[in-house]
C-alpha cells in the first residue's frame, strides 16, 4: 500500500556552527588561497612581481592541464591514474619524433595527441567494455604505457644531437615551433598559462553549458537513471576517458617543451598532482561535484604555495607535506563536513 | 497434503520462543512500524504477508537484529532482551536466511568450508584441516537428511545450483540449534520441485519443535506449508489468523480496505487502435508465455502482486531488459528496442519503479532533471538553452502543482510526491506514444497521486496508450479504464473498468497455481 501522508520534513534551519562551517567550505580555499598570496607578497617582495605570477602559472600548468582531465573523468564518476604515464609517454614521443625521426614540431604535436586520444581509448575499451573497475584498469594502463615508453626510447632520456648507438649522432632536434609551447607568447600571455585557461574555460563550457556536459555529470551522478533517462552511457564514459587522455597528452607537450628533451623520468610525479588538484577542486567553492574551476583553483593554491615554500628556503620535500595537508583539508570539507553529499564517486565503477 | 496441522493442545513449555510487544521503528520522519505485538511458538511455520513497503523486513530486522532501533520490547525464551546486533540475535538463538542466497556463500571456498564456516569462525580452531571441515559438513547436511558426496563437498560452492546452495545456507544456520529461524522468501528463486525440496525440510524441523517464520508472496505455497498467517499494512499488524486460512480476508487485509476517497473511473474511455503487442513475454522463469495488446486512447492498468511480473513487463517494453523469445510491435511495425534510448527514440517511455534508484540525478535541480530526456530538444547546436529548459520545467511544476521554491530547487529536497510529480511529468510532457508508468503512486501522497492519474488519463484522452502497473487495487481503480491482473507472469483477468466490482479483481489476484494442489 502507498502510505497516504508523504513524509513531512522539518524546516532545516541550519545551526550557527553548521553554517560557519558552510560558508568555511565555500570560501576556504578561495581565502587560503588569498592570504597565502598576500602572506608571500608581504614576506617575499619578489613574490608579487608580474614575472613570477605569471611564472608560476606557467609551472602548474601541466599539472593544472592533467587535473583538467582527471576532473573529466571523474565526471562519469571514474578516475584515471594514467594520466601521468600518458603525460610521461607524450614527452619521449615527441623526443623521439622530433629527434630520432627528424620531423618538425607540428609532427611530433600529432603524434602525442594521436597516442593521448590511443591510451585513453585503451583505457576506455577496458572500463567500458571489457569491465575492469577504472582503478584497476588505468593501473595497468600506466604500468604498461611507462614500460612502453622505456622501451621504445630504449631506456634513455633523447635529447637534441644525441649520439646514438651506432655511433652516428641524431639527426634531428627540438624544433623552436615545438618549443613555442614553452617559451612562446600569445598576446602578452606566455603559451602555457594560455592553454591552461583556455582549456579551463573550454571544459567548463561543455560541461557546464552544453548537452553532452550535462549527460557526462548524469551518468556521473545516476548512471542508471541517465540510462533509463535514454543517455547513451557506454558512450559517454568512454568519451571522457578519451577527452581525459588527449588532455593528459596535451600536458606532455607543455612538459616537454619546457624541458626541452625526452626526459624519461618526466611525468611520473604528475599523477599525484593531477589528481590532487582535481579532488581539491570538488571542495573549492563547496561545489561538491567535481568542475573545471575549482580544479584550476587548485592548481593555483598548490603553485602558490609551492613557489612561495621554495622562495623561504624551505626544502622540497617540505612541499609534499603541505600539498598532502592541502589535500586531506579538502576531502575533510568535501566527505566530512557537508551536510549534502558530494557526489563524486571516483574509483568505485565497474561498468553498468 | 500430509503436512500435520499444529497441535493447539499446548506441550507443557509452551512460552513463546520469541514475543514481540508493541514494536515500532521509525526510519527519520517514517514511521515504518507501529506497535506490533507477536508470539511466535516452538512448533509452528508463520508466514508473514505485506504488500511492499507494508515492514516485513523491517519487522524481521528488528526480530533478527539488523534493527536496532526499535521501541518496545523483544523477549526471547521469556526473558526481554536487546537485540542489537545480528550477532546478539544469534546467540539468543534466532538465525536468519536471508532472501539474496548468493550473499550467504563465499565463494572460492568450497562446499565443506561453507557448511562450516561458522563453526571455524567461532570455534576458536586455527589451522582448518579439510577433514575437519568435512566432518562438519556431513553433521550439518545430517540435520536436514541430506548425503552430498565427497565430490560436491570438495566442489567450490560457487558452482552449487541456487535450491542447493539455499538448502547449504539453512543447514549452516541449523549449526547453532536455533530456536527460532526466519526464511525471507525463501522460495523466490527456486522451481516448484526445488520449493516442494525445501517445504519437505522444513516441515520436519517444524515437527522437531523449531519455531520458523517466513516470508512470503506466493500464497500457494503459504496454503502448504504455514501453521499460521500473520499479516503486515503500512506499518501494523492487520491479520493474525490460524488454518483454515480465509484467503480473501487475508488479502483485504494485506490491501486494505477502500477509503470514501475513491473515485472510481465512471465512464471508461474507449480502446482506440492497437499501439503495442506483445507476444511470447515468458516474464519469469518457468511461466507461462504472455500475450498482451495495448490500445491508444485509454489507460490501460496492470495489477499484480510482488513477483506477478510487473517490472519485467515495464522494463521489456521500454528496452531496459533484453526481448530474448518475445515479439513485440508498435503501431503494427516490429518493435525491438535495444537499449532505452532506442524505446525512447519509438516513442516509449518508462517511469521506472524506484524513483531514487532509477528516476533522479542526485543533487539535480528540477530544471536539470525535467531537461534530461529530452536534453537535444532543450539545446541549440549543443549549448543548453536555459530559458528552454526553464519554461519545460515550470510547465511540468504548473501542470502537476509541484510544490517547490522554484524549477532550480534540488529535486531530492522535494518530498516523494512531489519528486513523482516531477519523473512523471517530465515524460509525459514529451508527448511519447506509450508511456509505461510503474508504481507510479508508490510513496505518493494522495494529492499528488490524484495529479498524476488525472495527468495520465489526460494523455491517453490525446490519444496516447498509457500503461500503469501497480500492486495496489485501489491505484488501478482510481485510474484505469481497462483492468489486467497478473499472477505468476500471466493474465488472469482482461476487464473494460466498471465491468467489474472490486471482489472479483481481488479473487483474480487469489488465482495462484499454487493453488492447484496437483504437486506431490
Amino acid at each position: 500500500m502507498t502510505s497516504v501522508s508523504a513524509p513531512v520534513r522539518p524546516p532545516v534551519r541550519p545551526r550557527v556552527g553548521s553554517r560557519i562551517v558552510d560558508a568555511i567550505a565555500k570560501w576556504g580555499f578561495v581565502a587560503v588561497t588569498v592570504l597565502l598570496i598576500v602572506f608571500f607578497a608581504v614576506t617575499q617582495p619578489v613574490f608579487a612581481t608580474p614575472e613570477n605570477l605569471v611564472g608560476m602559472l606557467k609551472y602548474i600548468a601541466p599539472i593544472g592541464i592533467a587535473g583538467l582531465g582527471v576532473t573529466l573523468a571523474m565526471t562519469v564518476g571514474g578516475l584515471d591514474l594514467s594520466v601521468g604515464a600518458n603525460a610521461g609517454f607524450a614527452v619521449s614521443i615527441a623526443a623521439w619524433t622530433m629527434v630520432i625521426g627528424n620531423q618538425v614540431g607540428g609532427i611530433a604535436v600529432g603524434v602525442v595527441l594521436l597516442s593521448g586520444a590511443l591510451i585513453g581509448a585503451i583505457n576506455a575499451a577496458l572500463i567500458v567494455f571489457a569491465r575492469i573497475p577504472d582503478l584497476l584498469a588505468t593501473l595497468a594502463t600506466m604500468f604498461t604505457v611507462v614500460g612502453l615508453k622505456l622501451i621504445i626510447v630504449d631506456g634513455k632520456s633523447i635529447s637534441s644531437q644525441m649520439t646514438l648507438d651506432d655511433g652516428t649522432t641524431a639527426p634531428g632536434r627540438f624544433t623552436p615551433d615545438f618549443l613555442w609551447f614553452d617559451r612562446g607568447f600569445i598576446g602578452p600571455i606566455s603559451v602555457p598559462v594560455v592553454l591552461f585557461l583556455g582549456l579551463t574555460v573550454v571544459l567548463w563550457f561543455v560541461l557546464d553549458r552544453t548537452r553532452w556536459g550535462r549527460a557526462l555529470s548524469a551518468v556521473g551522478s545516476n548512471p542508471e537513471a541517465a540510462r533509463l533517462a535514454g543517455i547513451r552511457v557506454r558512450v559517454y564514459r568512454a568519451a571522457a576517458y578519451i577527452g581525459c587522455g588527449i588532455l593528459a597528452s596535451i600536458a606532455g607537450l607543455v612538459l616537454a617543451a619546457r624541458i626541452g628533451q625526452g626526459d624519461a623520468t618526466a611525468g611520473n610525479s604528475l599523477l599525484l598532482d593531477a589528481v590532487a588538484v582535481a579532488l581539491v577542486g570538488v571542495s573549492v567553492l563547496g561545489i561538491g561535484r567535481p568542475n573545471a574551476w575549482g580544479t584550476a583553483l587548485g592548481a593555483v593554491l598548490i603553485a602558490v604555495m609551492v613557489t612561495g615554500f621554495s622562495m623561504m628556503g624551505l626544502p622540497y620535500y617540505i612541499q609534499d607535506f603541505g600539498k598532502g595537508l592541502v589535500l586531506l583539508v579538502a576531502l575533510l570539507f568535501s566527505f566530512t563536513f557537508r551536510r549534502r553529499k558530494t557526489t563524486i564517486v571516483a574509483g568505485s565503477t565497474t561498468a553498468s | 497434503m500430509t503436512s500435520p496441522l499444529p497441535t493447539d493442545a499446548a506441550p507443557a513449555d509452551d512460552a513463546p520462543v520469541v514475543r514481540v510487544s508493541g514494536v515500532g521503528v521509525r526510519f527519520g520522519s517514517n514511521q515504518v512500524l507501529r506497535d506490533v505485538s507477536l508470539s511466535l511458538r516452538a512448533g509452528t511455520i508463520t508466514a508473514l504477508l505485506g504488500t511492499n513497503g507494508a515492514g516485513k523486513s523491517t519487522l524481521i530486522g528488528a526480530i533478527s537484529g539488523a534493527n536496532a532501533a526499535y521501541t518496545g520490547e523483544i523477549a526471547v525464551g521469556g526473558s526481554v532482551q536487546r537485540l542489537g546486533s545480528p550477532a546478539r540475535a544469534r546467540r539468543a538463538g534466532i538465525e536468519t536466511v536471508h532472501q539474496r542466497i548468493a550473499d550467504g556463500i563465499v565463494p572460492g571456498l568450497s562446499v565443506a568450508d561453507n557448511l562450516a564456516l561458522t563453526d571455524l569462525a567461532t570455534g576458536g580452531h586455527r589451522l582448518v584441516r579439510r577433514a575437519e571441515a568435512e566432518r562438519i559438513a556431513r553433521s550439518a547436511l545430517d540435520r536436514l537428511g541430506l548425503t552430498w558426496s565427497d565430490e560436491v563437498l570438495r566442489a567450490d560452492a560457487d558452482r552449487l545450483g541456487t535450491s542447493d546452495a539455499q538448502l547449504l545456507v539453512l543447514a549452516r544456520a541449523l549449526r547453532s540449534t536455533p530456536r527460532l529461524l526466519i526464511l525471507d522468501e525463501p522460495t523466490s528463486a527456486l522451481t516448484a520441485a526445488e520449493a516442494d525440496r525445501l517445504f519437505a525440510v522444513l516441515r520436519v524441523l517444524r515437527d522437531e519443535g523449531l519455531a520458523i517464520l517466513f516470508v512470503s508472496h506466493r500464497f500457494g505455497e503459504i496454503e502448504r506449508l504455514a501453521d499460521r498467517i500473520v499479516v503486515l499494512r503500512d506499518g501494523r499488524l492487520e491479520l493474525d489468523a490460524r488454518r483454515p486460512f480465509d484467503w480473501h480476508a487475508a488479502l483485504e487485509a494485506m490491501l486494505g480496505v477502500p477509503t470514501e476517497l475513491q473515485q472510481h473511473i465512471a465512464e471508461p474511455l474507449p480502446a482506440g487502435r492497437e499501439v503495442l503487442a506483445v507476444e511470447e513475454a515468458v516474464l519469469l522463469p518457468g511461466a507461462e508465455p504472455l500475450s498482451l495488446r495495448i490500445a491508444e486512447g485509454q489507460v490501460t492498468g496492470i495489477l499484480g502482486l510482488l513477483g506477478a511480473g510487473k517490472t519485467e513487463l515495464a522494463e521489456l517494453v521500454a528496452g531496459v531488459r533484453p526481448a530474448g523469445d518475445a515479439r513485440l510491435s508498435l503501431d503494427g511495425e516490429p518493435y525491438r528496442p535495444a537499449s532505452p534510448a532506442a524505446a525512447i527514440a519509438a516513442g516509449v517511455v518508462l517511469v521506472p519503479e524506484d524513483r531514487q534508484r532509477q528516476g533522479i540525478q542526485p543533487g539535480w535541480s528540477i530544471a536539470h532533471t525535467v531537461g534530461l530526456p529530452v536534453l537535444r530538444a532543450l539545446s541549440r547546436a549543443g549549448v543548453m538553452a536555459s530559458r528552454r529548459e526553464h519554461a519545460a520545467a515550470d510547465e511540468v511544476i504548473d501542470a502537476y502543482g509541484v510544490v517547490a521554491p522554484s524549477a532550480d530547487a534540488r529535486v531530492d529536497d522535494l518530498s516523494g510526491g512531489n519528486q513523482q510529480k516531477v519523473v512523471v511529468g517530465r515524460w509525459l510532457r514529451t508527448g511519447p506514444r506509450l508511456a509505461v508508468l510503474d508504481e507510479p503512486f508508490r510513496g505518493v501522497d494522495i494529492g499528488a497521486r490524484r495529479r498524476i492519474g488525472d495527468a495520465a488519463r489526460d494523455r491517453a484522452g490525446r490519444g496516447a496508450a498509457v500503461l500503469v502497473l501497480s500492486s495496489d487495487v485501489d491505484e488501478i481503480l482510481d485510474v484505469a479504464d481497462r483492468i489486467i491482473v497478473l499472477v505468476s507472469g500471466r493474465v488472469v483477468l482482461d476487464t473494460p473498468a466498471g465491468a467489474m466490482d472490486r471482489a472479483r479483481i481481488v479473487a483474480a489476484l487469489l488465482d495462484d497455481p499454487g493453488h492447484r494442489k496437483e504437486s506431490a
